[in-house]
């Protein structure tokens, strides 16, 4: 999808009447199309070339790209680091913002930060345990939880002020997301907590990985019922499993993960377990793509991102058009 | 003590009855702690506050009391201090991420919320996260004087009208 308005690199798109950010990725949503989205994992290293590398890998394949915030509590680069490099070339990422890591101090600076980079969308989440990490020594801060999240990120935008009540000059305007996991207890709540967080201000859901059809579909059927659907955009999660072990570790290890056994039987029945996989992966996203309410994918393919292109292409969710990147247009341009 | 805790859950209903009726008489007593002073009030109503609470809840006085909108479960017990609902980490056995030997504080504060009536639509609501001034104050003096100063408010606009 290409913009008569598309700007230089890096330059913010005009800001469309209804909308609250000047990014890609809103206008996209809100155009109606089924977007794909992605997950950096941010380097564990000084370089931005590490940063670039890794996002090439998605070009012309994603809407954007979500930098995690020290994922599964591991340390890596900063979110707000690897989106600020993004934007230099013109990506619309996604920032996702922890409250595991800070307080809302260091939080409201990082949003003001992100923005004024070139940010446009953020993802509001309470994070994993420490427990989960490389640093089970660290001190787990959660001073707000995701709800309350929103709400301050939603205020500085809206309001034009922080939670203190101060007044900024100059308010980050953003599109703000938060993520839900349908396979996660307990079921009946999940939909509740959904419209809780579409109060406090998301706009659009990234959900946790789901691999169990019937629940999701259930998930969405009461997400209808209690009248969100035309509240918020929501995205998927889905991702390519590599073997039944791994799917098994995941399933153990992998906080929220819902793996049903009848996948793992697939995946340990097939001679080439990757590739079945990938195949289990296309196949989710094609159902998903005939669920009501059901707004895009969201790709979460760790240590396999150059799978991504080969589900998205396989599974034709992309009809023909080509997600910006940067040098697609450097033809049209000259 | 945690098993004392998850029978709290359990009895949600009955400790919500008998709270509202303790918040009624705290409230009808306002005029005694305004002749007293509510400052001076604050500590022995904490001290005790805090062991009663503690007991039956595992409460870690954070000063905004939400037991009546999460089923009796006190969510400061939760490891992330998630104040509206579980996180995506929950296990399939209903229990914590961080703490796998832990029932999750949510999945027993939804129990506890269906059995007190309207419990469910109170969790629905909103919470904004702790004020860190407020932790080790009494929730059960704020509540009562606030209900105090909001009922005599109201008295008063009565009063006012012709």
């Amino acid at each position: 999808m290409r913009f008569e308005d598309e700007p230089v690199p890096g330059y913010p798109l005009p800001i469309l009447p209804g909308h609250t950010s000047p990014g890609r990725f809103e206008r996209v949503l809100r155009a109606g199309t089924f977007v794909v989205t992605t997950e950096l994992a941010p380097p564990d290293s000084a370089d931005p070339e590490d940063v670039y590398k890794r996002a090439r890998v998605f070009d012309g394949y994603v809407d954007a790209i979500n930098a995690t915030d020290g994922s599964g509590a591991n340390c890596h680069m900063s979110s707000l680091a690897v989106c600020a490099l993004l934007t230099r070339v013109g990506h619309a990422p996604i920032m996702q913002i922890s409250c595991r890591d800070k307080n809302r101090i260091a939080i409201q600076g990082d949003i003001l930060g992100g923005a004024a980079m070139g940010v446009c969308n953020m993802l509001c989440l309470t994070g994993d345990g420490v427990q989960a990490g490389d640093h089970p020594q660290a001190k787990p801060v959660f001073d707000l939880d995701c709800v309350s999240l929103l709400g301050v990120a939603r205020t500085l935008r809206d309001d034009h002020q922080f939670q203190s009540g101060r007044k900024i000059s100059f308010a980050p305007r953003v599109f703000l997301g938060a993520a839900e996991n349908p396979s996660g207890l307990p079921y009946a709540w999940r939909p509740h907590r959904l419209a809780k967080k579409i109060a406090a201000g998301a706009q659009f859901i990234q959900t946790q990985y789901c691999y169990d059809l019937p629940l999701l579909r259930t998930f969405m059927n009461q997400v209808e019922a209690l009248g969100l659907l035309d509240k918020v955009y929501i995205l998927v999660g889905v991702g390519p499993l590599r073997s039944a072990k791994t799917a098994e570790w995941m399933r153990k290890n992998v906080p929220g993960m819902h793996v049903p056994d009848a996948l793992i039987a697939r995946l340990s029945g097939a001679q080439d377990q990757a590739r079945e996989g990938r195949n289990i992966c296309i196949e989710l996203i094609q159902a998903m793509r005939e669920m009501r309410g059901i707004s895009g994918v969201h790709i979460m393919a760790y240590r396999q991102e150059e799978s991504v292109a080969e589900i998205v292409d396989k599974s034709a969710i992309l009809q023909g058009r080509t997600p910006w990147y940067p040098g697609r247009d450097t033809a049209t341009q000259s | 003590m945690y098993s004392v805790r998850l029978w709290s859950v359990r009895h949600a209903r009955g400790l919500n009855v008998f709270y509202r009726g303790f918040e009624g008489v705290m409230v009808r007593l306002n005029g005694v702690f305004r002749a007293i002073g509510y400052e001076r009030m604050e500590r022995p109503t904490a001290a005790l506050e805090k062991t009663v609470k503690r007991l039956l809840f595992d409460c870690r006085m954070c000063g905004q009391c939400v037991l009546s909108s999460t089923g009796m479960a006190c969510p400061m017990n939760c490891p992330k201090s998630l104040r509206n609902g579980p996180c995506g980490g929950v296990r399939a056995n209903g229990n914590c991420e961080v703490k796998p030997e832990m029932r999750c504080v949510w999945v027993e504060a939804y129990k506890g919320a269906e059995r007190i009536p309207g419990g469910v639509d109170a969790m629905r609501e909103v919470q904004f996260a702790v004020d860190q001034r407020s932790l080790g104050k009494s929730s059960w003096l704020r509540v009562s004087r606030e209900k105090a100063d909001s009922r005599g408010a109201v008295d008063g606009a009565t009063n006012n009208t012709p």
